[in-house]
């Protein structure tokens, strides 16, 4: 049987534990004890997760929203340049997505929060004040989005652009013959060719990045305050960190529903996209 | 949603005046490259960044000069991170790992794919599903339990403990692509192949391997580029030097050193980086191909 290996791995490393950190969550700290649902109802009255519910959705949302926003405009001003030049643009466009977000992230805390931050050089070169950047909450927030953001952006793309690269030229030669302006064209005849490849890229990119945990962990890991922790970050934090497994695997298991409902969408997206490919 | 339904009533009526279209294009070509300007030096702000800081010395870096050019690129970093001993053991057990993880990736979902794509057995639809729904459950709902596993395995901070957690990031979309790329194989290929007594296995060898060729270079990029980048897996499972791969090593080991330190953390940094920009500079094409065959299963 040629799947054994697949069907050995996905049950031994991805359902066993899924299964296992449900059980997991329902113990005591010290987990000699069962104790059902209490981590659970601890979080929920919890402050500091209120807070953490709070910021993952907030940062997921905001940074979903200009990648998925981003990657269209430059997928679109990508697609009226042609040939080797697109080549070229394409190449340096993607280059934050290659590089692996632990590393980049790590540049863009020096240049941001380092003892002698860049950004701040600028700023005080301008005549303004040096900024805490990553000690203020607001700040912090901002920043933990934008580097996501630098690295998403790339993506969104590359997946609107290969799409477009499939949409018949005769399509906006058409409108442009009917004297259709540039905003019209996308709202007419990008926006409803894209629609399918917009839904599938944001839910995944969704999933992703409430579960984000490479960026937040170094640029921020949660600071100040708590305030830009997202699941995964906390989950670290309390489970690994502190070592209190049980309440680790209850807050990382709040990741679970929303991957459940966007991958229940996504599939259907995916579906319908192949049914359209035939 | 049909694309080419303009307005409700199918007579088109556009606001404005009627430019001429070669001067809107012409037009359209200058806002682009404008656009193109911008976001390429936004993208491209903080590796620049990182390439100046690591071609500073320390002194350099905490002199409150400008960070953003130097007059006299050093190279003192790149020499002195390359002669690390705590830095070579990162590369290697980097590139060992993942070179283990990539092979044991390729030849799983391979096998795998070509199973799921052409033995219509019982249940094949709704396992090619399954590996798709396993590729988007993301490392961070699994990484508590999984820790529990590789303790009672006592593979935990073991860089072969990695090579048991990381398969589960890549073989499912790689199987997934392979799927796609398998499936577009016309079946009269291998209805003749059967005709002429091939067994599955040499089917596999003679015909799919070969013309799925750009599929499976597209899936070893992707197994290649998530095991190199991941970062919480190993953050998680490894505590000492000795085991830790270059991205945690270089954020959890090289940072508490000299706060001054930094042109060796950079210099560090791009080295780590390379392999992935390497091929993907190389191989931009398969690279490409893998990001958007996710989409679709064909």
């Amino acid at each position: 049987m040629m799947c054994l290996p697949l069907f050995a791995l996905i049950g031994g490393l991805v359902v066993y534990p899924f299964v296992y950190s449900i059980y997991l969550s329902m113990l005591s700290r010290d987990m000699h004890r069962f104790i059902g649902l209490f981590n659970y109802q601890y979080l929920l009255t919890s402050d500091t997760f209120h807070l953490v519910i709070f910021q993952s959705v907030l940062f997921a949302v905001t940074a979903v929203f200009f990648k998925a926003l981003i990657g269209f405009i430059l997928a679109h001003v990508m697609h009226n340049i042609r040939g080797r030049d697109q080549r070229l643009w394409r190449g340096l466009l993607l280059v934050p997505w290659v590089i692996p977000p632990a590393l980049s992230t790590l540049g863009w805390w020096w240049m941001i929060a380092g003892s002698y931050s860049a950004i701040n050089w600028l700023l005080t070169a301008a005549g303004m004040q040096p900024v805490a950047w990553l000690a203020l909450t607001g700040w912090a927030r901002f920043w933990v989005i934008v580097v996501n953001v630098w690295f998403g952006a790339p993506f969104f793309m590359i997946m609107y652009l290969a799409t477009l690269k499939s949409v018949p030229e005769q399509l906006y030669e058409a409108a442009a013959i009917d004297g259709a302006t540039g905003i019209q064209k996308i709202r007419y005849v990008s926006l409803p060719l894209l629609q399918n490849v917009i839904s599938i890229t944001v839910l995944f990119s969704l999933i992703v990045t409430f579960a984000n945990f490479d960026i937040v962990e170094i640029l921020t890991a949660g600071a100040p305050a708590n305030s830009t922790q997202v699941f995964a970050t906390y989950a670290f934090q309390v489970g690994i960190g502190a070592g209190n497994i049980p309440m680790g695997s209850a807050v990382s298991l709040f990741i679970f529903p929303i991957l459940a409902i966007f991958a229940i969408f996504i599939l259907r997206g995916v579906n319908r996209r192949t049914r359209e490919a035939i | 949603m049909s694309g080419a339904t303009m307005t409700a009533d199918g007579t088109p009526r556009w606001r404005g005046r009627k430019p001429s279209l070669a001067r809107e294009r012409r037009w359209a070509l200058w806002t682009s490259y404008i656009m193109l300007v911008i976001f390429a030096f936004l993208f491209l702000v903080p590796p620049y960044f990182e390439l100046i800081t690591s071609l500073k010395t320390s002194k350099e870096i905490g002199s409150g000069l400008d960070p953003w050019y130097t007059h006299h690129p050093y190279l003192g970093n790149f020499i002195s991170i390359l002669r690390d001993a705590q830095f070579q053991m990162f590369f290697w057990n980097s590139v060992k790992i993942t070179v283990v993880v990539v092979a044991a990736t390729i030849v799983i979902s391979v096998l795998s794919a070509y199973a799921l794509a052409r033995m219509r057995f019982w249940g094949s639809q709704v396992f090619a599903t399954g590996v798709f729904l396993t590729y988007l459950v993301p490392e961070s709902l699994l990484f508590i339990p999984l820790f529990r596993v590789l303790a009672d395995l006592h593979l935990i901070n073991s860089t072969w403990g990695l090579a048991l957690v990381w398969p589960t990031l890549s073989v499912p979309f790689c199987t997934w692509i392979m799927i796609g790329y398998f499936g577009s194989i016309p079946k009269e290929l291998d209805e003749a192949a059967m005709i002429d007594g091939a067994s599955h296995l040499q089917m596999l060898w003679k015909i799919f391997i070969p013309v799925a060729m750009p599929g499976i270079i597209a899936a070893t990029i992707f197994a290649f580029t998530v095991c190199w980048g991941d970062f919480l897996y190993p953050l998680a499972f490894l505590f000492t030097a000795k085991q830790m791969v270059l991205t945690a090593g270089i954020v959890s080991t090289l940072i508490h050193g000299d706060v001054l330190d930094w042109g060796r953390i950079m210099a560090a940094n791009i080295l780590a980086s390379a392999p992935p920009i390497l091929i993907y500079a190389f191989l931009m094409d398969y690279y490409i191909a893998g990001l958007t065959a996710g989409a679709t299963k064909g």
